[in-house]
């Protein structure tokens, strides 16, 4: 073989060359490419290039008034919709000193964690659909399927709702909305073991997750790699824990950590998160005390002048919202700080030396959604 | 900080604490500030760039993960043409992609940076966006 | 002229003494062959129809949705929808690839299935030929396949569908070892390769019950190889859709990327059959030993009946795999084979001839 693959073609077992996972790809879950130099099959190094899908956020931000924001921080992470928008929210009330309703509270914090599972299920079905596992794929989205139902039938819309406002909601919960969170929270935790049995026991997952794509835990602090795939490396960064907001400070839940930080261990993190955030639903969806939906706030809000900065755990990790005012009713400059994009800059450094088919794992199990790395 | 760095200067009633440091000095102070035990910078967890007028602004948001305290590092740049600023890649790898992004949208060069380029706008593209006297009829409705 | 489907023998001896009465041995001969090449194009064109469609509909159950439903009865014409869309399509030349290895490709891929199911027996007498070294000629006729694989990757000028038909070449040519060698185990408990005869012996009992352990783990060690070795299943890494494109046949559009995908669904029911024949009992009944009530409801339904009903479960348990199990990585692949599959298979070869010589099977 070898003797007739010298002629005219180059012998590709030895040379570098270098293929595109370009900007259309069924695996890279949006627009990015992935310009990937192989030896063979190994990985030698890889430059993503991003920027496919840039809108500008940052700068339309500066025209618009803090209201307005909310819609365009939808569209960032939208897997994570309400999470983005209760970071501005938490950003403007903190800065007016304004005190929402504990109504608001509850509600706010209910409706992060059902997003963070939805999320999470849609990282669970792209995942092992990218494995190769297909009827994963549908599994997952039927059951997400019920939590988007909740959210149409209070909100109105199933992905990007901007239902907070600064100060509190836009409106009240559907008088369904806790008999529909309890049901699905009595039906999902059945079909969360039916996950673990498709994919997480089952041994040809395990052969090609365990032991790839190891990020450290020194790496993933100097990296900035939070959420998920932060903790399965043993950084302990939950934002609900570090600095909390909401009413995540009176709840009970654990902080997982692994150790190996490999893509197996960011694997179960994500598994075990949708557990707890289970339970923190448990705990809050039967007290929810009645009261106004929002506090009192002026029609025109105007941030003093200053700088402001909030973070939240978003379903990828910390997100961060740094805003710098001037005492107008439009920011001077709003700073994103999205966990994707430093999520995304330590692609390069764990995917040192796998094979070709497992940079499509270690993708998905650090679960990048490109709206958010592009802004 | 105020031994290494004596013309540092320190803004009150800010969320963190918040210091202004001369560019010159950003290099030496970071690397102490990461490497000092007490101190354990280890997670840069923000770095963005303001754009006021007469200086671009360069942030860098500090916490440490053992002891759990947070600061804030402001380096201005009066330069807004050819303004550089000492690349922090090597203390806090979460910089690269920060410092490619403050270059593509404010124009502001990080010496000793691996890679620096553009990241989210093409090689051939002319401006800096984020700036406030950037204009660009196409792609901007003023309204 | 005795004519029954329960036995085809008497009518391919009324066609052969009626076509040399009439037209004398040549073309009685010649005649034939026509005849059956005809009948066998039609049969894989139908049961290849049929197929893709069965997998859609078995995919769709398996996730919780319908499948084609709006073309025909339950979707039943949805397949010569899609046929009818290929040939429309346009044919893509390429300019820099080999045009006569490029077009040749697909044509050796059928060809070689094709060869492969003249041998086995559909009923009592319907079989095209009857080698006395059938199952040596079936697993090296159907071995022509990489041929055609190895071609349409080279041809195609294109690295990533070289780097596929590389992989696919590697997986089919180790696999087929332990095709052979689990096919090995039920000849030494049968005592021939020809394939009437393996049947024949059959009619008191299944191979798969009468050789008990090594006869299982054979039947399941054959199934494993021979997922594999039609690139389906979780060994379908060569045209993986979520990774390098699709393979060995992503430049091809049209008519011919149709004979790859009809060649692999054919391959999927050649190996079952085989399956099905082997260890199965062909197109013997099921009989339980003593029950001559049961035995003789049994009896009643065609042999050609009992033939397909087997070889659509063993198609149905490979569907089953291929939409259950995410994929196996190409160095998984062939550890697999190389350090698992074929100690077991040669450890079971013993096994089994131990056992026959024992005459410890039933």
């Amino acid at each position: 073989m070898k003797e007739v693959v010298n002629l005219p073609v180059k012998n590709i077992e030895e040379e570098e060359y270098h293929i595109n996972m370009g900007p259309q790809h069924p695996s890279t879950h949006g627009v990015l490419r992935l310009v990937v130099s192989l030896q063979g099959e190994i990985v030698k190094s890889l430059k993503p290039h991003c920027g496919y899908i840039h809108r500008g956020i940052e700068k339309m931000c500066e025209k618009d008034t803090y209201p307005q924001i909310i819609h365009l921080t939808d569209r960032m992470d939208y897997l994570s919709a309400h999470i983005n928008n209760h970071a501005v929210c938490l950003l403007v009330e903190k800065a007016l000193e304004v005190d929402v309703p504990e109504r608001v509270k509850y509600i706010r914090t209910i409706i992060d964690e059902l997003n963070r599972i939805a999320s999470h299920q849609l990282w669970w079905c792209s995942f092992g659909m990218d494995m190769g596992g297909l009827t994963c794929f549908f599994y997952g989205l039927r059951d997400r399927e019920k939590i988007l139902d909740i959210f149409e039938e209070s909100f109105g819309s199933r992905l990007l709702h901007s239902y907070y406002t600064p100060g509190g909601l836009m409106m009240d919960i559907h008088p369904n909305f806790q008999k529909g969170v309890k049901a699905f929270i009595h039906y999902f935790r059945k079909k969360i073991k039916d996950y673990d049995d498709i994919l997480t026991g089952n041994i040809i997952m395990q052969e090609r997750t365990k032991g790839i794509g190891v990020l450290s835990r020194e790496d993933a602090i100097s990296y900035g790699v939070t959420g998920p795939s932060g903790r399965a490396s043993g950084f302990s960064c939950d934002v609900r824990k570090r600095h909390p907001y909401a009413l995540y400070d009176k709840v009970d839940f654990n902080e997982i950590l692994g150790t190996e930080g490999d893509t197996f261990t960011r694997y179960m993190m994500r598994m075990y998160e949708m557990r707890e955030s289970m339970n923190i639903i448990e705990q809050l969806i039967d007290n929810i005390p009645p009261g106004d939906t929002s506090a009192k706030m002026k029609a025109v809000i105007k941030l003093p002048a200053g700088e402001y900065y909030q973070r939240v755990e978003a379903a990828r990790g910390e997100l961060g919202v740094y805003v710098v005012s001037d005492g107008n009713k439009t920011p001077y400059r709003v700073k994103f700080r999205s966990p994707n994009f430093s999520n995304l800059s330590a692609l390069d450094h764990i995917s040192r030396g796998v094979k070709i088919a497992d940079l499509v794992a270690i993708g998905g199990s650090l679960d990048y959604v490109i709206p958010d790395i592009d802004r | 900080m105020l031994e290494l760095v004596p013309d540092a200067e320190f803004q009150e009633n800010k969320q963190f604490l918040t210091c202004i440091i001369p560019p010159a000095k950003l290099h030496a102070l970071a690397v102490r500030l990461a490497g000092d035990a007490d101190l354990a910078f280890d997670f840069l967890f923000c770095l963005s760039g303001v754009d006021m007028i007469q200086y671009i602004e360069v942030v860098y948001h500090l916490e440490s993960t053992a002891h759990r305290h947070q600061a804030v590092l402001k380096v201005r740049v009066f330069d807004r043409d050819h303004g550089a600023v000492d690349t922090v890649c090597d203390i806090w790898r979460t910089a690269e992609f920060h410092e490619r992004e403050i270059y593509d949208l404010l124009g502001i060069r990080f010496t000793n940076h691996p890679d620096l380029r553009r990241i989210f706008l093409e090689e051939e593209w002319i401006g800096h966006p984020l700036r406030k006297d950037y204009a660009d009829e196409i792609n901007i409705v003023e309204r | 002229m005795n004519f029954s489907i329960y036995d085809f023998t008497s009518f391919n001896q009324w066609t052969d003494t009626f076509l040399r009465e009439h037209l004398g041995p040549f073309w009685a001969v010649a005649v034939e062959m026509v005849i059956i090449g005809l009948a066998i194009l039609l049969f894989y064109a139908l049961v290849g129809l049929f197929l893709v469609y069965a997998e859609r509909k078995v995919c769709a159950f398996m996730q919780n949705r319908v499948g084609p439903n709006r073309v025909g009865p339950y979707g039943f014409f949805q397949t010569i929808a899609d046929f009818i869309k290929l040939m429309l399509k346009e044919l893509i030349t390429i300019k820099n690839a080999d045009q006569f290895l490029f077009n040749l490709a697909p044509f050796i891929v059928i060809i070689a299935s094709f060869m492969a199911i003249a041998a086995i027996p559909f009923a009592k007498g319907l079989h095209a030929i009857d080698f006395d070294i059938g199952v040596l000629y079936v697993i090296a006729v159907s071995s022509l396949g990489v041929v055609g694989i190895l071609l349409a990757g080279w041809s195609s000028n294109n690295k990533y569908s070289l780097i596929g038909a590389m992989r696919s070449g590697a997986q089919i040519v180790s696999y087929e070892l332990s095709v052979g060698l689990s096919l090995l185990t039920i000849i030494i408990l049968a005592g021939t390769m020809q394939f009437s005869a393996i049947v024949e012996g059959q009619a008191n009992g299944w191979f798969i019950f009468k050789g008990h352990i090594p006869a299982f783990l054979a039947f399941v060690l054959f199934l494993i190889s021979s997922t594999a070795e039609t690139n389906r299943g979780p060994f379908d890494l060569a045209e993986a859709e979520s990774e390098l494109t699709a393979g060995f046949h992503t430049e091809y559009s049209g008519i011919k990327f149709a004979f790859f995908f009809l060649a692999e669904y054919m391959n999927m029911f050649i190996v079952a059959s085989i399956a099905a024949t082997v260890f199965l009992g062909g197109w013997m009944p099921f009989h339980v030993g003593g029950w001559a009530g049961f035995n003789h409801i049994m009896d009643f339904i065609p042999p050609f009946l009992w033939y397909i009903g087997k070889t659509f479960f063993v198609i149905w348990i490979m569907m089953w795999f291929k939409w259950t199990f995410p994929r196996l990585r190409i160095d998984q692949l062939l550890t697999l084979e190389w350090k698992y599959l074929l100690p077991i298979n040669l450890v079971n070869i013993l096994l089994m001839a131990f056992i026959v010589l024992m005459g410890w099977h039933f």
